[in-house]
């Protein structure tokens, strides 16, 4: 299981990662690996507000519907629209192609308060 | 605490991923959902499905006591010889869908649903009529080997004659020494069989299974494919598609009901139904627009909820959304339309002739 360093996460099993003043989330390997095979993925628009957990989106896997929670307020700036096509792409790459959207924080501190690779490792080894 | 199958430390070594189902600690996958599946469709998967019971019908008055409160018909079939069909209630609601295997007139094997085992077996020695009715549940595991290549594998590790074995046929023989009923039956629509043995050679079928296979690359299966296999080929699923509240006739299984064959539980409920026409029934759709229907969504028609999803997926061999639901006999017609409420949004659908995926 990967847990990238520079990386911030939720207890949801969203990573948001720090770009310029946006941030990118996505979902962490663990969640991946929780979901199995991704076979359908529903995601805002830019321009859509999103607001600290609460669902942005969901993934679908064979067997069952997951929502997205957003780790931070803000507006959507953009959106990683090749996954509709290649849902699949977040089991094989969570961390990089398959990002889904990039917020613009109302709050451009509230992504430090989430948990770092080192919490959000030991709260996953809680869960299991 | 949920009950586990005589496989249970065969799926943790290999290293299956467990949840509960029906009461049961099942492998939901080993690789990978849609890996499985393909497997299946291509080649050939393993599954255990011992959680499935079994009640056994013996003496003089097995086959009339059984075809009497079975809807379809048992005299029509020889021994060795096995039938699909439903128990119902004197309303007409399912009891339960079962697979009944005539091993002579006077020794009849009713294979369960995991989830009905208790109110089967109460059910059917209720109605024993004079038989000798045994819940044999835990007595057997159960094996499904499924695929193209299951009966060249299974060729291998038993004397009884595949090449001879047709469809819904099985014979008693030994699987790599284990005593068995091989069964050419199954429920992912592709060739394949079911095995039948006591629960203690459970463990030693499935690794000489797994070990025989590797030429076909055998592929350790679970409920999650087994599911949209099943999906894929419109078989129902008692629990979500039915249960003791809808009829044979609304669910789609009217094949499995023979009103005249004489007098069983639930046929004068079934003809009544019959003549009165039915209010709704089960169809197979797809999606038209996006989205995955899933059991419990409202199927829509102009705004208003007029019936119900009972099983979605997206179908790993197709790529597109399908599903079943229960929707007014009006909107049952092939190439009729309605709305599926996903997230509070409507998706079309459209009714489209099942099964979904036909084998090649």
């Amino acid at each position: 299981m990967d847990f990238p360093e520079d990386l911030k996460y939720t207890r949801e099993h969203e990573w948001a990662r720090k770009k310029g003043t946006r941030i990118v989330v996505g979902v962490t390997d663990f969640a991946q690996d929780q979901l199995g095979d991704v076979v359908y993925v529903e995601l805002p628009d830019v321009g859509d507000p999103v607001k600290k957990g609460e669902s942005f989106g969901v993934v679908e896997s064979t067997k069952a519907v997951s929502e997205l929670f957003a780790p931070v307020s803000g507006k959507v700036v953009e959106v990683n629209d090749p996954l509709s096509d290649a849902p699949e792409t977040i089991n094989e790459d969570p961390y990089e192609e398959g990002w889904m959207i990039a917020i613009e924080p109302a709050d451009p501190k509230e992504v430090d308060a989430l948990m770092d690779a080192k919490a959000y490792r030991a709260f996953v080894e809680e869960q299991e | 605490m949920a009950q586990r199958t005589p496989l249970y430390d065969t799926h943790v070594r290999a290293g299956a991923r467990l949840v509960e189902f029906a009461g049961w600690e099942m492998p939901v996958q080993y690789a990978g959902i849609l890996a499985e599946h393909e497997a299946v469709r291509t080649r050939v998967g393993l599954f255990d499905v011992s959680h499935m019971g079994e009640v056994v019908f013996r003496g003089p008055k097995a086959l009339e006591s059984l075809n009497r409160i079975f809807t379809n018909d048992l005299s029509k079939v020889a021994d060795g010889q096995a039938q699909y069909g439903c128990l119902c209630r004197d309303s007409g609601g399912i009891v339960d869908d079962v697979v009944v295997y005539r091993r002579a007139a006077d020794d009849l094997l009713v294979c369960v649903n995991a989830g009905n085992r208790a109110k089967d077996y109460d059910w059917l020695a209720g109605h024993a009529g004079g038989a000798d009715v045994r819940n044999e549940s835990d007595d057997w595991a159960q094996l499904a080997l499924q695929g193209p290549l299951a009966a060249q594998l299974l060729q291998r590790l038993t004397k009884v004659n595949l090449s001879q074995m047709r469809s819904y046929r099985f014979a008693p023989g030994e699987v790599a020494g284990v005593p068995c009923l091989v069964a050419r039956t199954g429920y992912t629509g592709e060739d394949g069989f079911e095995l039948f043995c006591p629960s203690a050679h459970g463990p030693k079928l499935w690794d000489a299974l797994m070990e025989a296979g590797q030429p076909e690359k055998i592929q350790p299966a679970g409920l999650g494919c087994r599911d949209s296999l099943r999906l894929e080929m419109a078989y129902r699923l008692y629990g979500s598609d039915m249960d003791d509240s809808t009829t044979p006739l609304e669910a789609g299984l009217a094949w499995v009901v023979k009103l005249d064959k004489g007098e069983f539980v639930g046929r004068e409920a079934l003809v009544r139904q019959r003549e009165q026409g039915l209010a709704k029934k089960l169809v197979g759709f797809t999606l038209v627009d996006a989205g995955i229907p899933r059991h419990g969504y409202a199927v829509q028609q102009d705004g208003r909820k007029v019936g119900e999803v009972t099983s979605g997926t997206k179908s790993p061999s197709l790529g597109t959304s399908i599903g079943l639901a229960y929707v007014p006999t009006a909107l049952a017609a092939e190439g009729s339309t309605f709305a599926v409420e996903i997230r509070g949004r409507p998706a079309a659908a459209r009714v489209v002739k099942t099964p979904f995926y036909v084998r090649k």
